[in-house]
Formats: structure tokens, sequence, C-alpha cells
């Protein structure tokens, strides 16, 4: 008897423990509960956000928001190579190679109007995603060369062809070593 | 900090981590003075030569300056102000190799001396003591004094820390192997630069002020412990010679014991640091009012017959220093800028000496073999571990080197990469030759990169953000107002006012007129075929209906033998036999075809392109032509209506009045054929010139002669196919009007059997 008294004395005390805990930790999930960055946000983190359009879709965001629902990984050119390495690495997947269809010259470029060409028709400012292009009707547009991303948005719409991608030069602030060097042997 | 002082007059130091003894050559030039050379033919000034940013341009080509002159100027503590070395004229300010690693160009002015050295006006304070600490620094600033011992740091920014300072360390230990100017200068100029600690000691008032030097320099000790005999708190550190002892950290560290943390700078912990040539151009510049337009630079290394320390004016060319100190090695050119181990070969010698370069070495080929004789000579890392041992900066080089050849960025900053002061020492003792400074200098250019690239995307997503929140902003607005206005409207209309009503019935009228145009031309369709006019007034509109509608046919007719959908659309679409109009329709059909043109010639070469151009202008023409025919048959169809109108009416007139109303109708026509003739010549000129741009682009890199000659004849074409066009234009106009002439004649001889009676009498019925 005493047994059977000890034996569910053991079960009761057991469960009780049992749900308190569970209230705890049920209580704990909800008050507690931590917002996880979501991947989209990670992966538009690491995209360059020139907001081309190139990967098909209407700026970085968009893209990121696609990845994260199992889009290809390898469409955003601007980016290039490093981009899809990091994406990649991001997602835990094999980093594949840029795709195809998209456009491979990604060098750095920054857009420039022919400011005697321009008539001044605002088509390239509705292109810009980012803001970076000052004029209104009929009066001279100029490109503000430090905000363009290079995305080349505003070249197609312009009706007289006035704007053109010029690469950034290489100046001594933003060049990079290279291996020619000078060798350093034992003198003797 | 008591401690420290009676350690270092104890003459013990601490030590810091690792370092080399390299060879240190440096007796090929401390033997012998510092020699003054002539002034060159000509100078080239860098507009930046430190690290900050360049000041703003004062002067134009063209310009006489004088001695000490300021070329540039800005009111940025990072920006250095350059001046004249010596009188002359600015020749040019263009692009010009700089004393980099990169041999890239930068914006540089080019002074040719006229030899007469004439100084600007100068102001030679003979009493520091008036001077106040404001005063010495705008002295510093505008002398534009940047540190000489080779980073090139702005010394009025240094100078002017918040911070109370301990200690006043000059660095004088030129660790670097075969570099000497440091050490002749003090030997030469000690009074010059005790004035020079002096102010230095003005303006930081620090607590003592240490002079660093290593105990390979015993003449330059000598002179430095004479010199400072009777100050207390300035004391002469002899200190062991190890290569990197003049490092900044390293020199902190073994002075004071204290290690600098990675990112803070040293006047956080109270220390302030200058070279030793700093302190002497302090001093020419406060008391001499010369600001820094020469230093002392050793040329040295065994490929020289001469090798010495000369007083270089900023701007003097390399290969001119070198000349005077009998280079010989002319078929192999190997000049390093710098010592060995920090230092970099130059692409050519004709950059300039600026404020950072302490030595210019010319090693023989046993010394140092140049980089273009021989590879590298890197084998694989065998993990000795040596490289380790030497770091100055207690850094894992052989780790640093394996991430930065992996171009793994987040481990090098795991593993401090930036803490590296680029010594070189880890690549002196490596085995395996491995150019370890070199893949970290790579590694950190690249990380740099890869910020500035980070922040550029963050600002752009920023600004993505707000454009698409100005929009939705601004589509929103508009909503809002289209229908508050449409609101506004409906209560007007509602609210039973005269003019609520007489809007109402405006809008009533408006439905109404709408109706009856609808009604009316439904009825014109049906009567057209019957009764080709109602009376004089309706005749001439139907006549123009008609002819409206078989120009509209045979537009869309025609323009099913044009390529492109998009075209005949636009075409369907507003083809109307006014003139207006139709020039727009011509000119979109030619833009369009241009556009398509340009397009698809991206792919051809040059002359397929011209060729295709000339297809496609034919065929732009022909279009523009078969567009005329209609336009000119629709208005000969109007004119003709018009004329039988007239012959109606005035059957009982005399024919000169007839004629003259004719003529003119007729001359109307041709006008407005002419402007739409003009218009059309215009457009046909952008489209060419708009071709002539696309084909530049194309060609750049062929001739330009064949290009020009090319696009002239297009052009030509083009423009005589506009001619032509227009030329038969009005001949077909001419015609038309003949034709109606004679109609009209006829008609008026023989009024009753001329066919043109039975529509008169259809009418009358």
């Amino acid at each position: 008897m005493s047994v059977l008294i000890t034996t569910l004395m053991a079960i009761l005390v057991l469960g009780a423990m049992a749900l308190l805990f569970g209230a705890i930790l049920g209580f704990a999930s909800v008050k507690f509960h931590v917002e996880g960055d979501p991947l989209a946000e990670q992966v538009d983190a690491i995209l360059p956000q020139t907001q081309c359009g190139q990967c098909g879709y209407p700026g970085c965001k968009p893209y990121a928001e696609a990845v994260a629902n199992g889009e290809a990984i390898n469409k955003c050119a601007p980016g290039g190579d490093d981009t899809i390495k990091k994406i990649a690495d991001l997602m835990g997947v094999e980093p594949p190679p840029l795709d195809e269809n998209h456009d491979t010259d990604n060098s750095p470029k920054v857009a420039f109007i022919i400011e005697e060409d321009c008539i001044g028709c605002t088509k390239c400012i509705q292109a810009c995603p980012v803001d970076a292009i000052i004029g209104t009707t009929k009066q001279m547009h100029t490109i503000i060369a430090d905000e363009c991303t290079g995305c080349d948005l505003c070249v197609e719409p312009c009706p007289v062809d006035c704007i053109v991608m010029i690469p950034i030069a290489k100046t001594p602030q933003n060049w990079q070593w290279d291996l020619n060097n000078i060798p350093l042997v034992q003198l003797d | 900090m008591g401690s420290v002082i009676e350690r270092i007059k104890q003459g013990k130091f601490w030590t810091f981590h690792g370092g080399i003894h390299p060879p240190e050559q440096k007796f090929l030039t401390t033997g012998k003075p510092i020699r003054a050379v002539s002034i060159p033919e000509e100078l080239i000034l860098p507009l930046q030569q430190h690290i900050g940013i360049s000041a703003d341009l004062q002067v134009s080509v063209g310009d006489k300056v004088l001695k000490g002159q300021a070329l540039t100027q800005s009111t940025h503590p990072m920006a250095v102000p350059i001046h004249a070395p010596t009188s002359g004229t600015i020749t040019a300010i263009k692009n010009a190799v700089i004393a980099h690693p990169s041999g890239l160009s930068e914006l540089c002015l080019f002074i040719t001396p006229d030899g007469k050295d004439e100084w600007r006006e100068r102001h030679i304070c003979t009493d520091l003591d008036i001077l106040t600490t404001n005063d010495l620094m705008g002295k510093i600033s505008s002398a534009g004094i940047s540190g000489m011992g080779g980073a090139g740091f702005p010394t009025q920014v240094k100078v002017s820390t918040p911070e109370k300072i301990k200690f006043l360390i000059i660095n004088a230990a030129e660790c670097e192997p075969y570099i000497t100017a440091d050490d002749l200068l003090i030997r030469e100029q000690s009074p010059s630069i005790l004035d020079g600690i002096n102010i230095l000691d003005k303006i930081l008032s620090p607590d003592y002020i240490l002079i660093g030097i290593e105990d390979n320099k015993p003449e330059a000790i000598k002179v430095l412990q004479q010199a400072t005999a009777e100050n207390e708190r300035t004391q002469v550190c002899v200190l062991p010679t190890k290569y990197p002892t003049g490092g900044e950290k390293q020199l902190i560290q073994i002075l004071t014991g204290q290690e600098v943390p990675a990112g803070v700078l040293p006047s956080s912990l109270g220390i302030v640091m200058q070279n030793i040539a700093t302190c002497f151009a302090i001093a020419d510049a406060v008391i001499n009012d010369i600001p820094l337009i020469k230093r002392v630079v050793t040329v040295s290394g065994q490929a020289l017959k001469k090798p010495q320390n000369i007083w270089a004016l900023l701007g003097t060319p390399v290969g001119f220093l070198l000349e005077h100190c009998g280079y010989a090695n002319k078929d192999k050119k190997h000049v390093i800028i710098g010592g060995p181990m920090m230092g970099y070969s130059l692409p050519t010698d004709q950059v300039p000496v600026v404020k950072t370069t302490n030595c210019i070495l010319a090693p023989s080929e046993k010394e140092i073999s140049s980089p273009y004789s021989t590879g590298t000579g890197e084998v694989e890392c065998i993990r000795c571990g040596q490289c380790s041992d030497v770091c100055p900066a207690q850094l894992l080089p052989q780790e640093l080197q394996w991430s930065a050849k992996a171009k793994d960025h987040q481990q090098l900053n795991k593993l401090n990469l930036f803490d590296c002061i680029e010594c070189g020492a880890c690549a002196y003792v490596c085995p395996s030759q491995i150019p370890l400074v070199n893949y970290y200098r790579i590694a950190k250019s690249e990380i740099r990169q890869q910020t500035q690239l980070d922040i550029k995307a963050e600002h752009a997503k920023v600004r993505f953000e707000a454009r698409k929140e100005r929009l939705a902003r601004d589509k929103i607005a508009r909503e809002e107002k289209q229908k508050v206005a449409a609101e506004a409207r409906k209560a007007r209309m509602n609210s039973g006012t005269t003019e609520a009503k007489s809007e109402m019935s405006a809008v009533a009228q408006a439905l109404a007129r709408v109706k009856a145009k609808k009604a009316q031309t439904t009825v014109q369709a049906t009567t057209n075929e019957e009764t080709p006019s109602v009376n004089d007034g309706q005749k001439s509109q139907v006549a123009a209906a008609i002819a409206r509608a078989k120009a509209k046919k045979l537009a869309a007719q025609q323009n099913k033998f044009v390529e492109k959908p998009i075209v005949v659309n636009e075409n369907t679409d507003v083809l109307k036999p006014v003139d207006d109009k139709k020039a727009k329709v011509a000119a979109a059909v030619a833009k369009a075809k241009a556009r398509k043109l340009v397009k698809k010639t991206h792919e051809k070469v040059l002359n397929v392109c011209s060729t295709v151009i000339e297809e496609k202008t034919e065929q732009v023409s022909k279009a523009e032509k078969a567009v005329i025919d209609k336009k000119t048959k629709a208005a000969a169809a109007v004119a003709k209506a018009k004329a039988r109108k007239l012959a109606n009416k005035k059957n009982d007139k005399a024919l000169n009045t007839d004629d003259s109303a004719i003529n003119e109708n007729i001359e109307q026509v041709i006008n407005t054929e002419k402007a739409v003739a003009d218009k059309k010549t215009k457009i046909a000129a952008a489209v060419a010139k708009a071709k002539v741009r696309k084909l530049a682009n194309k060609t750049n890199d062929k001739a330009l002669n064949t290009d020009d000659s090319a696009i002239n004849e297009n052009v030509e074409q083009v423009s005589n196919t506009e001619k032509t066009v227009a030329d038969k234009k009005t001949k077909i106009a001419a015609a038309v009007a003949k034709a109606k002439a004679r109609k009209l004649a006829e008609q008026k001889t023989t009024v009753d059997a001329t066919p043109s009676n039975e529509i008169t009498n259809e009418q009358t019925e």
C-alpha cells in the first residue's frame, strides 16, 4: 500500500513539476520571443544596392526577398562573384558561377549626361532609383556622381542618347596594391 | 611616470616584441656633409604630399611666383598647403606620375625656375616669447608642415590636441637601413632643431621631452646631449639599435613601456611624437618664415658613385638628384623611394621629391635585385614561425598571409591586420622569400575598398527607400487632391446657385454637342456616297472627311509594308491630314527607326553600319515621301472641293477673281507644305546627328578621318533626299494647282456639259 502511495506521490509530484516547468517555458517563449533576423534582410545587406534591376527584380530588396524564397543566387551582376560567394556562405550552398544571361561587366561606372545634348525631358530623373539626377522640365539635367550607383537605368529612357556610362578612374587613393614589389634579400 | 623618468635617467628602457637587425649600410653616406645642389630646370609639385586632402589651387598657368609663395590654400585641417620652392613661372598644371607605389598620376604644378631665387616678403621672428600658442600653430599650419618621417600626417593637427600631454617624444631613431638624413641634420642643424623642440614645448607644454635615438649615431648623440645638457626636462634616450625602433608605437613602448591600443591615437595616452626633421622645419617656419620647401634626402646605394645627403627642393625630380650623385646603372634602372624595408620601386625617375621623401635608394643588382629582372622567388610557407617571432606588433604573419591569399576579410580583421605597421620584418626573415607585407597591403586596400563600397551601398539603400516613400506619398497626395477637387465640384453643382446651374447646363450642353457630333458623323458617313455635299458650307467638310478617310486608309496600307508594328500603331493612331500631326508622325517614325537602327547596328562593323544606315535613310525618306504624297493628295482633294464649290458659286462671275482665289488656295497649300518640309529636314538633321554620334562612339578605335567622311556622306545623303523630297512636293503641288486651273477653265467654258454640273443638279434635287 505504501508502495502504491509512494508511486502515486512520485507521479503526482513529477507531473506537477512538469506542468509547472512547461508553463514557465511556454510563458518564456512568448514573453522573451526573439524576432529572428529574417534571411531576406541578411541577403539585402550583402547585395550592392545599385537598384539596377539586372536580376529581373525592381531593386535589391525584392531580389533579396526572392532569394530568401528560393530564387537563384547568381543573378546579381554588379555584385559579381564576391556577392554570390557571400550569399552562398549565408545560405550554406555551393557558390554557382554568375548567371550568363546577366551582364558580366561589373566594373564600377558612373553615369554622365552630355549636357549640351540634354533636352530636359526628365525621363532619366524618373528612371533613377536613387534620385541622383537633378534638373527639371526643359532645363538641362546633371548627375550627382557621388550618389550614382552606376545602375544603367537612365541610359535607355533618354530620347536623345545623351547619357553615357563612364568607368571610374583609378587614382592613387583607390588603387589596390599588386605584387610588383621590392624583393627583399639578405645583403652581404 | 616618475618611475618612467627614473628608468630613462638610468639608461634602462623597455623593449618591443621581435625586431630584426638588417645590415645598416649607413656608412655610405654618414661621413659626408649635407650637400646643396643647384636648382633643377623644372620642379614638379604634386598638390597633395601628405595624408589628408589637397588644398585649393591659388595660381594658374603663366603666373610668376616668388620663393615661398603659397600655391594652394585651404581652411580644412587635413589640407596642407604647398609653396613655391624657388621663384619662377608656372608652366603647367597637369597630371604627372607621383611618388606612389602605384605609379599613377596626380595633379601636379610645374614650375620653371627663373634662377633668381627671389623671396617673397618675409617676417623673421626674433623673439619667440611674444608669440602665443595660436600664433605658433597658425605659422605651422600656413607653412605647410606635415610629418617628415614618412607617413606625412599634418603637424598642425597633431599639435592641436586637447589632451594633457605628459611626454613629447622626438623621433630621431632612424632605424631603417641606408637612411642618414636625420643623423646629418642633427649634426649640422642642432640649434634650429632645439628651437623647434622649444616651440613644440610651448604649444604642448608636456611634462617631459624625450629624444629617442639609436646608438649607431654617436656623433649626433653627442651633439644632442651637449645641446640639452642644461635642460632638466629634456632627455636624450640612447636606444639599442633594432629595426623597427623608429615606428611610433614601438618607440612609445620602448620609452614609456605603454602599448598604444589599436585604433587609438597616442595623444589619448598623453603622448605626442614628432620626427626630428619636422622640428627643424617648424623652427624654420616660425623663426625664419621659411615654409616647407626643402628637405634633406639621403641619396644612397651602391649603384651611385657619390652617395650623399642632399638639401633638395621639394619638386626636384629624382633623376636630377641621382645624376648629381653619379648614377652609373643607366641601363638597368631600379630606384627605390624610402628605405629597403618599407620603400617601393619607382616606375620612372621623373617623379618629384615630396615632403615625405627621406631616401632615394639606387641599389646595385647585387644589393637588391630588381623585381623586373628576377621574380619574387616565392616558395611555399614551411610554417617555421620566424615571422611571428620578429613581428613588432605581435601578430601572426603566416596566418595573416593565408587569410590574405584566401581573401577572408573577416578572419583578417580577427587577426588584427590593421595593426600591422608594414615594417617588413616578417618578409625579411622569411626563408621562403614570401613577400608577406605585400599580401597585407593588398588585403588592406581590399578591405578599405570593401568598406567604402558597403558605406556607399548603405547610402544608396537609404536613398532608394526614401525615393520609394516619396513616390508613395506623392501618389496618395495626388489621389487626395483629385478626390477633394471632385467633391468640391459635386458640392458646387448641387448647391443650387445660378453658377452651379450654368455649370450644369454647360456640362449638359457639352454632352449634347458630343451627341450631335456623333449623329452628324454617322449621317455624313451614310450620305457621303450618295450625296457628297448638302450645301456649300458642308460640302468642303465632307470632302475633307473623305480625304481624311482616304489618307488614313492609304497610310494604313502603306504601313503594312513597314517592318515595325509599333510604328504602324503610332501611324494609324495619329495620322490625320493636319500638317502638324503629320510632321510629328514623321518625326516619330524617323526617331523610332533611328533608334532601332542604332540598336541593330551595335554588333556590326562600321561599313555594314553605314550601308545599313543609308538603306534605312532611304526607307525613311521613302516613307516620308509616301506620307507627303498622301498629304498632297488630301490637300488636293480639299482644294478640288473648294474649287468646285467656287466654280459652282461663281459660274456667272469673271474668270479672274476665280483664278486669284484658287491661286491663293494653292499658295496656302504650298506654304504649309513648305513648312512641313522644313520641319522634316530639321528632324532628319537631328536623326543624322544622333547617328553621327553613334557612329563616332563605335569607331573610336578607327581612324577619325574615314569616320568623318563616312558620316558627312551620310548626312549629305540624308539632306539631299530631304531636299529632293521637298522639291518633289512643291512640284506635285504645282502640278495639282495646274490641273485644277485647267479643270476650272474647262468648267467655265462648258458649264452645262461638265460632270461637275451633274453634281450641282443632284444637289439641287
